[in-house]
């Protein structure tokens, strides 16, 4: 089996040796959880619960309307003491509510094994991950249940899990895949049952041989399963490139991965759909890895959800030197946060600290049409010149070069020469397109 | 809760970066000189070091000059104006007076570069303004040719005393009656010609460092080689001499490859060296100069805008579309 990749990313630095051998602790749990009421993609929750409500661990606390969510449940047991705006990872404020742990761990009577699993239909099985709140854990945290509910003259010849993490610095993945791997072949029986799919792959990429060894070996006897290697290159881990990496199939423009046939899932949210349908455990916790040059002790964590950042950096020792930037999530795509007092949601597969440093910042110039770029861009687009058309406010046009198709990786701002910040002006195009898109819709409806 | 003292700093994604910048790569194009600059001071002894320092020296002043009477930031340190300088300095004969060299290397940055809006926005390769600017001005200066010094065993400082010659392409071109120099002495550059153009092995060298530095894409220079072999070949003339001789190797290498004046896209850089081989060529076979090079990498860096439009590639999951 050769290893695999796709045309165009960047080789870049892992930094995963600092976090990679470390297996996953258990991070001491707060006496006080953050839940914001949006921890995913689509609609926001509603609380459920009031000041002064007793909690269980496990129970449902806010949930939304539609079909685009999923519910937020107490990731410990105690009294609820709050609920208000408070920062959230993504930058802004959001409702959160705040548990006052009781430490009696006590679950909710909703949280209990079922009797037997294997007797689940599709239907159950994405019932329950609706239920557990269960969304795509490599970052994205696009609601799981979403992703698998079947579409009409479409159908998934493979579900790919994905286990490439290929952001600097992450390695909480890749420490799950070596300690919990039977739970993620588990999770994927369950994700193959429920889109009545009969391949999966596991993708990971080689610079994890103890990882792809491990799944070799346990996949052996697991009918339509099999491991896929795949070059170390960013960002091997994107859905699209992914795709292509293992299957030669392109998403086609403004399309999902089931327009190619195939449904993606992270290795941890595999893991997370195996504890839900067996064990009935909702999404109260999830594995991330704490590491960057200002943080004293780097290591991979078992964290409830709702932790604090500046909590758990406390448990690795502080920071080492000043930090300058706290990014919730990989360096690549990961958000800065302006304050370590944000909460761990679904979503957050790491956290890095940068400290500041001391050597002066290169500055931008004006293009120099190097390209690098292009040649950079996993989605074949030509960023500077994309750039170019939003410093004239040309949207149209740049809608026309494809801007929605942008992933916002990174690639061809971290090739950049003339450190451009392509990915903002990337960004700018996206949203005055989806601007432009929602005005004429609303014109047309005047008319 | 403490969300007031001790922000961070909040930026934008990507939070790492290549250790590539703009001076970085200049000084690499430097360096990827140098080999060109010791065979020119080896061939043309302290001629090559005064013109080579002339056109360096007052590149960098015009372009701090200029930077400031327009009120922009001043960048000399970025090197583009020392590399624009170089070049010109490349393909200027040995005995230029040092006057038209810095004339031209003011030309080249003020009119070339600057009067389009510096770096990154000038539609011509600065270098070759320059020296076109200095053909049409001084046209015997500028074809004045001595010959190389060095394998002859005459030491540099005779340089004075330097016999006039011509150019192996002026040789072929006016059908003079001194002999056509041999493969070798083209390869090795002991020939009459521009500073820097004449030793192919070293700007070879210095190329093959830019490629492997991955600061020039090879597609360009290899379509433009490639079209010049395989077009004098079918015309019937030696193809091997006009790979050789005059600034072909530097052209081809150092100033078509030019990031800001050459397309963006791969199928483009491809047209855009066959578009400069054939040219090259055609001004070489039956143009009134003997050699084409500048002007044909001038003529295409005008076809750039459009080359770019019409090669733009197909978008990942996107289907190939019709130009």
């Amino acid at each position: 089996m050769s290893i695999r990749t796709f045309k165009g990313g960047v080789h870049l630095a892992g930094y995963k040796e600092g976090t990679q051998g470390l297996p996953i602790v258990e991070a001491k749990v707060p006496g006080i959880v953050y839940l914001p009421v949006s921890q995913h993609l689509g609609a926001p929750c509603e609380p459920i619960v009031q000041v002064g409500d007793e909690v269980k661990k496990g129970q449902k606390i806010a949930e939304g309307k539609g079909f685009v969510t999923a519910p937020i449940h107490a990731s410990v047991s105690g009294k609820v003491i709050a609920i208000e705006k408070r920062p959230h990872p993504g930058g802004n404020f959001v409702n959160c509510i705040v548990i006052e742990n009781d430490f009696k761990e006590e679950w909710a009577d909703t949280v209990k094994p079922h009797p037997n699993p294997e007797e689940l239909s599709p239907d159950d099985i994405r019932k329950i991950i609706f239920e557990a709140g269960i969304v795509g854990m490599g970052g994205a945290t696009f609601p799981s249940h979403v992703k698998l509910a079947p579409v009409e003259g479409k159908k998934a010849d493979y579900i790919i899990l994905n286990g490439v993490e290929c952001e600097p610095y992450i390695t909480a993945d890749h420490r799950l895949m070596l300690e919990k791997p039977e739970r993620i072949i588990a999770g994927l029986k369950y994700i193959l049952k429920s889109t009545a799919c009969k391949k999966g792959i596991i993708a990971i990429e080689e610079n994890k041989p103890d990882a792809i060894a491990l799944f070799k070996k346990l996949v052996v006897k697991e009918k339509g399963i099999r491991v896929q290697a795949l070059r170390e290159k960013y960002p091997q881990g994107s859905e699209k490139q992914l795709i292509y990496a293992c299957t030669k199939r392109e998403v086609p423009v403004g399309g999902l991965p089931i327009d190619a046939g195939v449904i993606v899932h992270n290795v941890g949210t595999a893991a997370a759909i195996a504890d839900a349908v067996e064990l009935g455990i909702p999404l109260i916790q999830r594995v991330l890895t704490l590491s960057g040059d200002g943080i004293q002790k780097p290591a991979n964590y078992l964290v409830r959800l709702g932790t604090l950042f500046s909590a758990l950096i406390e448990e690795s020792g502080g920071y080492q030197g000043e930090p300058e930037k706290i990014i919730a999530g990989g360096l690549m795509m990961g958000k800065t946060v302006f304050t370590a007092d944000v909460p761990v949601i679904k979503g957050s597969s790491g956290i890095v600290v940068l400290k500041k440093k001391t050597a002066s910042k290169a500055r931008e110039y004006n293009c120099v049409r190097c390209a690098k770029c292009i040649d950079a861009c996993p989605l074949f687009l030509e960023p500077t010149t994309i750039a170019k058309l939003v410093k004239r406010n040309l949207f149209k046009e740049a809608e026309q070069m494809n801007a929605f198709s942008c992933i916002e990786c990174g690639s061809c701002q971290y090739s950049c020469p003339a450190r451009i910040p392509l990915v903002q002006y990337l960004r700018r195009a996206k949203q005055e397109i989806v601007a432009m898109k929602a005005k004429a819709k609303s014109d047309g409806g005047k008319k | 809760m403490n969300t007031q003292g001790n922000l961070l700093i909040v930026s934008s994604s990507p939070h790492l970066h290549s250790e590539n910048c703009v001076a970085t790569t200049m000084r690499d194009v430097v360096i990827a000189l140098l080999p060109a600059l010791f065979a020119a001071i080896y061939f043309f002894g302290m001629d090559a070091v005064t013109v080579v320092l002339t056109c360096v020296i007052t590149a960098v002043l015009s372009e701090a000059i200029a930077q400031k009477i327009m009120h922009r930031e001043v960048t000399i340190s970025d090197g583009s104006a020392v590399v624009t300088g170089l070049l010109l300095a490349f393909c200027l004969p040995p005995t230029i007076p040092l006057w038209i060299a810095a004339i031209g290397a003011a030309v080249a940055i003020v009119i070339g570069k600057h009067f389009f809006g510096g770096l990154g926005c000038n539609i011509f390769n600065p270098a070759l303004i320059g020296r076109a600017f200095l053909v049409a001005s001084w046209p015997v200066a500028m074809t004045t040719w001595v010959a190389p010094l060095g394998l002859d065993g005459v030491s540099a400082a005779t340089s004075v005393d330097s016999i006039t010659t011509a150019t192996p392409l002026a040789i072929l071109k006016g059908g003079l009656a001194q002999g056509l120099p041999s493969y070798g002495q083209l390869f090795m550059g002991n020939i009459a010609g521009c500073l820097g153009e004449t030793s192919a092995l070293a700007l070879l060298v210095g190329a093959l460092y830019l490629l492997f530095r991955g600061h020039i894409d090879w597609r360009i220079p290899f379509s433009y080689l490639g079209t010049v072999f395989v077009f004098t070949w079918l015309i019937g003339a030696d193809p091997v001499f006009h790979l050789l001789a005059g600034g072909l190797m530097l052209g081809a290498f150092f100033m078509a490859t030019d990031w800001v004046t050459s397309p963006i896209t791969k199928k483009g850089r491809i047209i855009f060296g066959i578009g400069c081989g054939l040219l090259t060529v055609i001004i070489r076979m039956w143009g009134g100069y003997p050699e084409g090079v500048c002007y044909s990498i001038l003529l295409m860096n005008l076809a750039t805008p459009l080359i770019d439009r019409y090669t733009r590639g197909r978008v990942f999951g996107g289907v190939k579309k019709h130009a």
